[in-house]
């Protein structure tokens, strides 16, 4: 089935919000705006917009430290993410959380989430519970190459494929656990090759081609809507910037980081959207425009927003 | 009233609370119809029977996914019970414990985690370091969990009720000592609230906080200490997080004496929370120093000898009650 025109213009609009808002964070944050530490996605749009073009807003996320791409693509609104980043009371946790805990339950957000892999598990109870509850929700888990190597991808994949739970897991392999390549810590080439230990389908796609992770994800998700269980889903993408801000990044080549840029998942899904005449370049430059004064905004609210009270600190330790 | 055992009690609670409420359920290792969990004296006898694989979630060796799935659970809707076997295990997912179950104040608060998590926990069985311990104090250091520590079968009944309707994680350990125990325990239904102490014990010479199993023996030895003339008043807080603290500070001030057994090693334990508390509110109202009848900052031997000695038991309360009299 052809994807409808307004579908595609959403996934370059929020393509285009991400790598804006990523880009001021990084700015605000060398500028020392910005406290604590951040990861930036820029580089990786491509995948989040192409795994949350498929969910409601009724179905279900875990995010990861680097988690500002799917916050935004499920629909989390950047005024009160960047408030979050700035500390803000009106930010998405009072403040609580910052970049890595932002959160938004009503819209099916269950966190970014500063421990590597540990959505994995988290999300198979959301699946658990929305298959107990005999819903058709899926929860989509985010994690990293890194995670994959990590204690709860073994038993929380195993665990979701023995009952059958409708999660799709999402790798993207950016190449890099923190400093650490992946070939250096995993002996498969393809990490989605691991879902045949647990009896599930995998599957490995560009993570920068959006229609195609649009469609891998989308095969996922009807899948696990049906009640068929889990499936893997590796998307292959790249980390232009450090593990967090301020990362000298002195462990990538140079020429890998030549070959990733010409492969940047804007410009290219851009084109392809003028080629196929969905958008003009006016219209593209436009939804840009539109975009970099959203931004602004968010930035000015987020400044412009009060301060908690200190002892604020002492609230919301139990309901 | 009826005469039944702690697990027993326990057995009635879960059944009484999934037939109430169809969000409860109960997620972990061995708890279907096998022998270790669900046999002819465990807690979760007959649920599988009654309840069916649906909501006795019977699972591989995985504590992360039981946990960390019980947290995504409760996050979206559900009120699970998290069987962990043995309180021990929780070591293996010690982030779903130290990093994950905080997630409502991460959130600022939008969030509600109604998640019970179960773990069999004490010495007295030459169980050895790894199925034995209590992780009291350890377990109060960690913010944004509640803690029950039932010593009988009617507070274990009226608590785990409370603690399936809480709408925040709660930590319910259950003593190996204790578990066949019995009691008297009402037919009706009721509930006890977590955050009060109960007296098991009036006395007037010296107040014993005693937690779990060790209430147990601080009633063994109150009894020896009276027939020598010192009257003991035995506290059991019943939950350490919320800590009735006024309890504990009124019973103070009747007795101006304080001895807390605690059956964990002393250094971080529950023990030393709670002299520090009384120390600070308290201080005017004490005539001696207060004292720890603690387990020894080791792990836990396997030997019955050494067991033995490492578990506090009534001589040490009564040599530590002999020595501030």
């Amino acid at each position: 089935m052809p994807i409808k025109k307004e579908k595609l213009i959403d996934m370059y609009r929020t393509m285009v919000r991400i790598r804006t808002f990523e880009e001021r964070v990084s700015k605000e944050f060398a500028a020392g705006n910005i406290p604590g530490f951040v990861h930036l996605y820029i580089g990786e749009e491509a995948t989040a917009t192409g795994v949350c073009a498929n969910l409601r807003p009724d179905d279900y996320i875990t995010s990861t430290h680097r988690g500002h791409g799917h916050l935004i693509a499920k629909g989390g609104k950047t005024d009160r993410m960047m408030a979050e980043l700035y500390g803000k009371n009106i930010g998405y946790c009072k403040g609580k959380g910052g970049s890595m805990h932002i959160a938004d339950v009503e819209i099916g957000i269950l966190g970014a989430n500063g421990i590597v892999g540990a959505g994995i598990p988290i999300a198979g109870g959301a699946a658990l519970s929305a298959q107990m509850r005999g819903t058709d929700q899926v929860a989509v888990c985010f994690f990293g190459d890194g995670a994959s190597n990590s204690t709860r991808f073994h038993e929380g994949v195993n665990l979701a494929a023995c009952w059958e739970l409708p999660v799709v897991y999402v790798i993207e392999n950016n190449m890099y656990a923190e400093k650490t390549r992946i070939s250096d810590t995993c002996k498969v080439t393809d990490i989605a090759n691991r879902a045949s230990a647990y009896g599930i389908p995998g599957v490995t796609v560009d993570g920068n081609d959006v229609l195609a992770v649009y469609k891998a994800v989308g095969e996922a998700v009807a899948r696990a809507r049906r009640g068929e269980g889990p499936t893997l889903v590796e998307c292959k993408t790249y980390r232009w910037h450090g593990h967090t801000e301020g990362d000298s990044q002195t462990y990538k080549p140079k020429e890998e980081v030549d070959e990733w840029m010409k492969k940047d998942p804007i410009p290219a899904f851009r084109k392809w959207l003028l080629q196929m005449s969905v958008l003009t370049e006016k219209e593209a430059d436009k939804i840009n425009q539109e975009i970099n004064e959203q931004i602004e905004k968010a930035v000015k609210f987020a400044e412009g927003s009060p301060l908690p009270a200190p002892e604020e600190a002492l609230a919301d330790v139990f309901a | 009233m009826k005469e039944m055992t702690f697990n027993q009690a326990l057995n009635e609670a879960f059944d009484e609370e999934m037939e109430r409420d169809p969000a409860v359920f109960i997620i972990g290792e061995d708890i279907g119809e096998h022998w270790f969990a669900g046999g002819p004296t465990g807690p979760f006898r007959g649920l599988f029977k009654e309840y069916g694989p649906q909501r006795i979630r019977e699972t591989p060796i995985s504590e992360t996914a039981i946990l960390g799935g019980a947290i995504g659970a409760a996050a979206t809707g559900m009120r699970p019970i998290a069987a962990m076997m043995f309180v021990d295990f929780l070591g293996v997912c010690g982030d779903e414990l130290i990093n994950q179950l905080q997630m409502r104040y991460m959130f600022g608060g939008k969030i509600k985690l109604p998640l019970t998590i179960l773990g069999s926990s004490g010495a007295g069985v030459s169980a050895a370091h790894q199925h034995s311990k209590n992780l009291y104090g350890l377990l109060m250091a960690i913010p944004g969990l509640k803690i029950v520590i039932p010593s009988t079968p009617y507070d274990a009944k009226g608590l785990l009720k409370s603690s399936i309707r809480e709408d925040n994680p709660v930590i319910f350990l259950t003593h190996k000592m204790v578990v066949s125990l019995t009691s008297q325990v009402p037919e009706e239904e009721y509930l006890i609230p977590l955050g009060k102490a109960d007296i098991k014990r009036e006395g007037s010479d010296v107040t014993v906080v005693a937690i779990a199993f060790m209430v147990h023996r601080a009633l063994a030895a109150a009894a020896k200490l009276q027939e020598r003339g010192i009257s003991i008043e035995v506290i059991d807080p019943r939950t350490l997080v919320p800590l009735d603290k006024q309890a504990i500070i009124d019973s103070v001030k009747k007795t101006g004496r304080l001895v807390i057994m605690d059956e964990e090693p002393r250094t971080g334990s529950a023990a030393g929370e709670i002299s520090a508390i009384v120390a600070e509110e308290a201080f005017d109202f004490l005539d001696a120093p207060i004292k720890r009848v603690c387990a020894p900052d080791t792990p836990v031997p396997f030997s019955p000898i050494l067991e033995k000695f490492w578990m506090p038991d009534e001589e040490n309360l009564i040599k530590a009650v002999t020595e501030i009299m």
